[in-house]
């Protein structure tokens, strides 16, 4: 069985059975930030804190990347084997939206203000043969 | 001292193989140039951009080693726009009398491919693939059809009319009209956007030559006065490209801001517009222009373009050269063409997409990544 390993690390707790995206929250104004930041892009404090983003939340927008992207992009997919993917804002507890992917990749299955939650998916493997795995978001509905 | 504009100088959008995006820029200039009935010598400044073809201060190796103040400005898609507005400020200062904007660019075919670094971003960002802007056109128009009720068919008929008018521009791209069923069933791009919904990189050249509005008739018969130039970055809470996040309080966009201050400061209002420009790189984005830039209300583009409101022979046309759908986009050069087609019509020289009832004043916006917008008001 392969490792798996984060792509990038601080954007979600991992290794974990229950991960939860990771942020910052400003202590000066109190907004969120994702990915975590140093100085806070409301109030330009440098007050921030770790926060806890949680997984779940609501499709805010969305939209299907239909063909494989240039690079940067970068996956063990060819041209052949790539499948298109959603894309989307996530509306968090927080108030926050975050944009990911989505697992859901046809339009009927994609409707703003439907329930989400957080997964994490193999991107593609390092020189050691590992998994770098990263975030993506998925139906709720279809998770229960 | 008020800016007038005294040139005009274009190279046809499009391919053109065998120039390169410099020498585009500099057959542009020469073109305004002739237009204004003067010479390169007798330029005192340029502004000029281009993302893809170099800098722009070379085209001095085409056009002559005067010694001119030349910069570059490099601000994306608003490149065209920060130039003009740099040169407004340099006329309207007092500094000089006389001036070239200039823009060019040559693309490669397909998306940009821009680089995580150079936005601020990790590169996980552009590995996972969030990192195109057409994702972010389409879910931008995805949320506003959903919050103001505009249709598919409202999407269909910005393209149709883009290319209508392409069809009626000689420097234009795209100039074969498209019908309704070859828009609608183009492969999709991005939902809800599809290939002819958008505009894609492209070539060409644009040039500009200002100078102190007293001076102008000794350039022109017709000079065009710019009444102002604004360019105006991202509010905290604007829903902009490459967002990794957005916080929940939205913000008005760079258009909006931008917009109302360059009314303002022109001393006019939305009503008093007769033709305008407003960014297209596809047609969501015109769409949302409309109210963003204060023509109408959030939701009224439905009516507007079922009743042909922003057609040639409406009451606001609206991209009259088919727009960046059209045009495309060789992104040093864009904002500038859009300034172009309105001193055009604003002239009276637009032949076949001529907008009647002699136009006015006219009006420019250009939005650029990462969440910049340009706008121009000019009057005749």
């Amino acid at each position: 069985m392969s490792a798996e390993k984060p792509l990038h690390e601080g954007l979600f707790s991992w290794p974990s059975t229950s991960p939860s995206l990771l942020g910052t929250r400003c202590m000066d104004c109190g907004e969120h930030a994702f990915p975590s930041q140093d100085s806070c892009r409301a109030c330009s404090g440098q007050n921030m804190v770790p926060a806890d983003l949680g997984s779940e939340g609501t499709l805010w927008t969305w939209t299907i990347q239909s063909f494989m992207p240039k690079t940067p992009y970068n996956t063990d997919e060819t041209p052949e084997t790539f499948s298109p993917y959603g894309v989307g804002y996530v509306e968090l507890a927080c108030g926050l939206k975050v944009e990911s992917r989505l697992r859901e990749n046809t339009p009927d299955d994609l409707k703003i203000g439907m329930p989400m939650k957080l997964e994490i998916i193999p991107m593609r493997k390092d020189d050691e043969g590992a998994d770098l795995v990263t975030f993506q978001f998925c139906s709720a509905e279809e998770l229960a | 001292m008020d800016v007038a504009i005294v040139g005009l100088g274009m190279h046809s959008f499009g391919r053109t193989p065998t120039m390169s995006g410099l020498e585009q820029g500099a057959a542009a200039t020469r073109s305004a140039l002739a237009d204004a009935g003067t010479d390169f010598k007798r330029m005192q400044f340029a502004f000029g951009g281009s993302q893809d073809s170099g800098n722009a201060d070379s085209l001095v190796n085409l056009l002559g080693l005067t010694g001119l103040q030349f910069t570059n400005v490099a601000n994306g898609c608003a490149t065209g726009g920060s130039s003009l507005n740099a040169a407004y400020s340099a006329i309207k200062s007092g500094q000089y009398d006389v001036g070239l904007v200039v823009g060019f660019d040559k693309h490669d075919r397909g998306a940009f491919n821009p680089k995580p670094a150079d936005w601020g971003l990790d590169d996980w960002y552009g590995e996972t693939g969030l990192m195109l802007t057409t994702q972010y056109f389409g879910m931008k128009i995805q949320r506003y059809m959903h919050d103001h009720g505009i249709s598919k068919e409202t999407l269909i008929r910005v393209a149709e009319k883009a290319f209508r008018n392409g069809s009626l521009t000689p420097t234009a791209w795209r100039q074969t009209a498209l019908s309704r069923e070859e828009i609608e069933n183009a492969p999709m791009v991005s939902e809800p956007l599809n290939k002819y919904m958008f505009c894609s990189p492209a070539e060409g050249g644009c040039a500009l030559i200002v100078c102190r509005a007293d001076i102008a008739h000794e350039f022109h018969p017709r000079p065009i006065y710019l009444k102002t130039a604004v360019v105006r970055s991202r509010n905290y809470g604007s829903f902009e490209v490459f967002s990794p996040s957005q916080p929940p309080e939205m913000a008005n966009s760079p258009t909006v801001t931008a917009s109302q201050a360059a009314f303002e400061l022109a001393g006019v209002g939305p009503e008093d517009i007769d033709v305008a420009q407003l960014q297209d790189t596809e047609v969501g984005a015109e769409i949302m222009h409309m109210a963003e830039n204060g023509f109408c209300e959030h939701g009224e583009q439905e009516k507007w373009l079922a009743e042909g409101v922003t057609e040639l022979t409406g009451r606001l046309p609206v991209n009259t050269d088919g727009g960046c759908l059209a045009n495309g986009e060789p992104v040093g050069a864009s904002g500038l063409r859009q300034v172009h087609e309105i001193c055009v019509q604003l002239r009276g020289d637009a032949g076949a997409r001529q907008v009647a009832g002699e136009p006015k004043v006219g009006y420019t916006h250009v939005y650029g990544a990462p969440g910049i917008s340009g706008v121009n008001i000019l009057s005749r």
